[in-house]
C-alpha cells in the first residue's frame, strides 16, 4: 500500500472543485485512457482579468492524480497568471506534504495541464510536440525527460519513470534516458559504439586478456569465480574457470552466454570460447 | 470498522483450528526433528502427519511432499531440477499469464541463455493448446504452466497438457498455489510431475509451501545442506508451519465441497449484483472453468486503485489489476495477455473470497461499490460520453 499523507487522503476522498466550468478561460487536457491517467484543468479569471477566480478539474486516475488535481485547484484561486505560471510539480507535491516518489508523475500531470490551460487563454497556438520521442509506449519526448531531469535533479532511469512515465513500459528506452540523465548532469557526450577494428594477432590477444580482467572476472568475483586465458588459437580461445565457477553446475552456461557473447561483443565476433579439459 | 477480506487470492486468514495445532511446537515442544533424542523425535512423527495429511488432500504419497518455505521457491525448485538434470537441453515452455515467481525466473533463464516460448492466452483466457503442443521439442528441458490463474481464476486443463506433454518425455511442473484447497486435485490420475502449493492460500501461516515431486522423477536440489528432506532441501524444517500446513490440508479437504457450493454461490451473486448495478462493467476471462472463489470484474473509466481506496474506507479489501497498485505503469500482464483493453485492464478489481465471508458481507460490497464507481467516473473527464 502507498504512503499517502492525510493531506493527499482527505484530497482524494474530499476532492475540491471537481467538474468542469463553463465558458473557461483557461482548458488544459493532458494524458490518456490508455496511459491511466488524465486531467482536464479548466479555469476562469476574475472581472479585471488580473487574477484567477475559479478552477475545476476532471481526473481519471489513481488516488494521488485526484488529489494532486484537486490541490492544484485550490492553489490556483486568487493568484495572478504570472504566479500560476511559476507552479511547479514540486509545489503541488508540496501542497500535499509530498508524494510517494513513484507517483511524482501525477504532480507533473497538474503542472502540464496548467501549463497547457495558460497557453489556451494567451491565444498562442498550442504547442506541437517538441523534441523526439524517447519513450514510445508513453510517448514521452526528449525534452520533457531533459526538463524533469534538470528541474528535480534526477538521476536515474527509475527516477525519470517516477516524474514523467518514461521507461515504465517495455524498457526499451532506459539506454536513451540514461544518455540523456548524463547528459545533463555532466554534459558527457555518449558516442555511438565504436565499430570493431580489424585486430592483429597481438592486438586481439590483449584486448582478450584486457576484457578478461577489466569485465569478465568482476563479475565472475561477484559469485565467488574467477577465469584464467590459457590459450588462444585463431579464434579459439580457451580458457578456465576457476572458484566456484570450477564446481558449478552451470558454468557451461557461464561460458558460453556470458564470456563467449562478452567476447564477441568487446573484441571479435568470430571468437569461440572453449574450457580447457 | 470491521474488515469485509475479499482478497483471498492474495492470502489468507490462518484457520484457528491451524493455529492451535501449531501452537505447542512454536512453544512446547521445540525439539529439533533431526535429534536422537525421543524430546525431537515426537516433533518428525508430526512432520510425517503433515506430509501425510498434504499428499491426501493431493492424491499422493508422503515421500513425494518436499517442504519449502513458499510457492515461489516451490517454482525455482522445480524448475531448476528440471534444467540441471536434463543439462543438454534449452527450452522451457510455459505461458503468458504465470505468476512472477514462474515469469521473472524464466525472464531471467533467457538472459542465461535458455530459450522460452510463452503460450498465448485468448480473450476468455484459455490457453492456446496447439501452440503449446507444436512448440513441445526435443530440447524441451520443462512445461511449466499454472493450474488456476491468480488474477481471472481461469483454470487450464493441466491434466491433458501433462498427459501429453509427458507422452513425449517432457517433464511437466504445475504451479498450482491458487489451485490447491479450491478445486478437487488427484495427482494419481495425471502425468503431473512436479507441482507448486503454497500455505498462506489456504489458511496456513505464510512462509511456509512444498513441492509435489512425483515419485521417479530427475531432481536436483535448490537449497544444499543437511540431510533433511531426505537431502532433497537442506535446512532446518519450519515445524510449526509444516504442521500448520498439514492441518490446513486438512481443513481444505473437509471444505472442499462447502468451496464449490457456498463460496461459489457468494461468488456468483456478488458479480451478478456489481454487473447489474454497475453499467459499462464486464467479467474478465471464462466464467465457467474458473476458481469457484474468484472474480475480476472491470469498470470502464475508472482506475483501479482508486476504487480500492475508496473500498478501504468501507473496510472491505479486493485488489486490482491496475498499473498504479503494483508501482509500475503498465496493467496486469495478465490481462494484457488476454487483450483486455488498457481502458479496462486500469479499472480491474478481483474479488477472492474464501469460507469466512459471508452473505452479508457480500451485500454491504454490492452496496457500497456501484456509489464509489459512480463519483469516480462523475470525476472522470471521459465518463460524461457514456451515460
Amino acid at each position: 500500500m502507498w504512503e499517502y499523507t492525510e493531506k493527499t487522503k482527505d484530497h482524494f476522498l474530499n476532492p475540491r472543485n471537481v467538474g468542469e466550468i463553463k465558458d473557461p478561460d483557461g482548458i488544459g487536457e493532458v494524458g490518456s485512457l490508455a496511459c491511466g491517467d488524465a486531467l482536464k484543468l479548466t479555469f476562469k479569471l476574475d472581472e479585471n482579468r488580473s487574477r484567477i477566480a475559479d478552477a475545476k478539474f476532471q481526473t481519471f486516475g489513481c488516488a494521488s492524480a485526484i488529489a494532486s488535481s484537486s490541490a492544484l485547484t485550490e492553489m490556483l484561486k486568487g493568484i495572478t497568471l504570472e504566479e500560476a505560471e511559476k507552479i511547479t510539480n514540486e509545489d503541488i507535491a508540496d501542497y500535499l506534504g509530498g508524494l510517494p516518489k513513484e507517483k511524482m508523475h501525477c504532480s507533473v500531470m497538474g503542472r502540464d495541464a496548467l501549463e497547457k490551460a495558460i497557453t489556451y487563454y494567451r491565444g498562442e497556438s498550442e504547442k506541437k510536440i517538441e523534441g523526439e520521442i524517447v519513450c514510445e509506449c508513453f510517448g514521452v519526448t526528449d525534452l520533457e525527460i531533459k526538463r524533469a531531469v534538470t528541474e528535480n535533479g534526477l538521476k536515474t532511469v527509475e527516477e525519470v519513470t517516477d516524474y514523467v512515465k518514461a521507461g515504465g513500459g517495455c524498457g526499451k528506452c532506459h539506454e536513451n534516458i540514461q544518455a540523456i540523465i548524463d547528459q545533463q548532469i555532466g554534459g558527457i557526450q555518449i558516442l555511438p559504439r565504436m565499430k570493431k577494428k580489424e585486430l592483429t594477432n597481438i592486438q586481439k590477444i590483449k584486448l582478450i586478456e584486457e576484457t578478461l580482467t577489466r569485465e569478465i572476472q568482476p563479475a565472475l568475483a561477484k559469485d565467488g569465480g574467477d577465469i584464467e586465458l590459457i590459450d588462444v588459437d585463431g579464434d579459439k580461445v580457451t580458457v578456465k574457470l576457476r572458484g566456484t565457477c570450477a564446481t558449478c553446475s552451470k558454468s557451461q552456461i557461464t561460458l558460453k552466454n556470458y564470456v563467449e557473447t562478452k567476447l564477441r561483443e568487446l573484441v571479435s565476433d568470430s571468437l569461440e570460447v572453449q574450457e580447457v579439459n | 470498522m470491521a474488515v469485509i477480506y475479499a482478497d483471498n487470492n492474495a492470502t489468507t486468514k490462518i484457520a484457528p483450528s491451524v493455529l492451535d495445532e501449531m501452537m505447542p511446537y512454536l512453544t512446547e515442544y521445540y525439539g529439533n526433528p533431526s535429534s536422537m533424542h525421543t524430546f525431537g523425535g515426537q516433533v518428525g512423527k508430526k512432520i510425517l502427519e503433515a506430509r501425510t495429511r498434504i499428499a491426501s488432500l493431493l492424491n499422493a504419497t508422503p515421500e513425494e511432499i518436499l517442504f519449502t518455505s513458499c510457492g515461489t521457491e516451490s517454482d525455482s525448485t522445480a524448475i531448476r531440477a528440471a534444467i540441471m538434470s536434463n543439462p543438454s537441453k534449452k527450452h522451457i515452455v510455459t505461458t503468458r499469464v504465470e505468476h512472477p515467481a514462474v515469469k521473472n525466473l524464466c525472464e531471467k533463464l533467457a538472459k542465461e541463455g535458455f530459450r522460452i516460448t510463452y503460450v498465448p492466452v485468448d480473450q476468455n483466457g484459455a490457453l492456446d493448446l496447439d501452440f503449446l503442443y507444436q512448440n513441445l521439442t526435443e530440447d524441451t528441458a520443462i512445461v511449466s504452466i499454472m493450474w488456476a490463474n491468480n488474477e481471472t481464476g481461469v483454470i487450464f486443463p493441466v491434466e491433458e497438457i501433462a498427459s501429453v506433454v509427458k507422452d513425449k518425455g517432457i517433464a511437466f511442473h504445475t504451479d498450482a498455489v491458487q489451485a490447491v484447497g479450491k478445486i478437487p486435485i488427484d495427482l494419481k490420475k495425471t502425468g503431473i510431475d512436479m507441482l507448486s502449493l503454497s500455505g498462506h492460500k489456504l489458511h496456513a501461516p505464510k512462509g511456509i509451501g512444498a513441492l509435489y515431486i512425483r515419485k521417479g522423477t530427475k531432481f536436483s536440489p535448490f537449497l544444499i545442506g543437511g540431510h533433511q528432506e531426505k537431502g532433497r532441501r537442506g535446512g532446518t524444517e519450519n515445524v510449526a508451519s509444516i504442521i500448520g500446513l498439514g492441518a490446513a490440508a486438512k481443513l481444505s479437504q473437509e471444505l472442499m465441497e462447502k468451496e464449490n457450493t457456498d463460496v461459489k454461490k457468494l461468488r456468483d451473486t456478488l458479480e451478478k449484483g456489481l454487473l447489474a448495478k454497475i453499467e459499462h462493467s464486464f467479467v474478465n476471462g471464462a466464467t465457467e472453468k474458473r476458481l469457484p472463489n474468484t472474480t475480476s470484474i472491470a469498470f470502464e473509466y475508472v482506475e483501479g486503485e482508486a476504487i480500492l481506496l475508496m473500498l478501504d474506507e468501507f473496510g472491505i479489501c479486493a485488489s486490482s489489476g491496475s498499473a498504479c497498485t503494483s508501482g509500475s505503469l503498465e496493467p496486469s500482464h495478465v490481462l494484457r495477455a488476454m487483450g483486455v483493453p488498457f481502458t479496462a485492464a486500469h479499472g480491474t478489481i478481483r474479488f477472492s473470497l474464501s469460507t469466512y465471508n459471508t452473505m452479508d458481507e457480500i451485500n454491504l460490497i454490492i452496496e457500497k461499490l456501484p456509489n464509489i464507481i459512480r463519483t469516480l467516473r462523475n470525476m472522470s473527464p471521459f465518463w460524461k460520453g457514456n451515460q
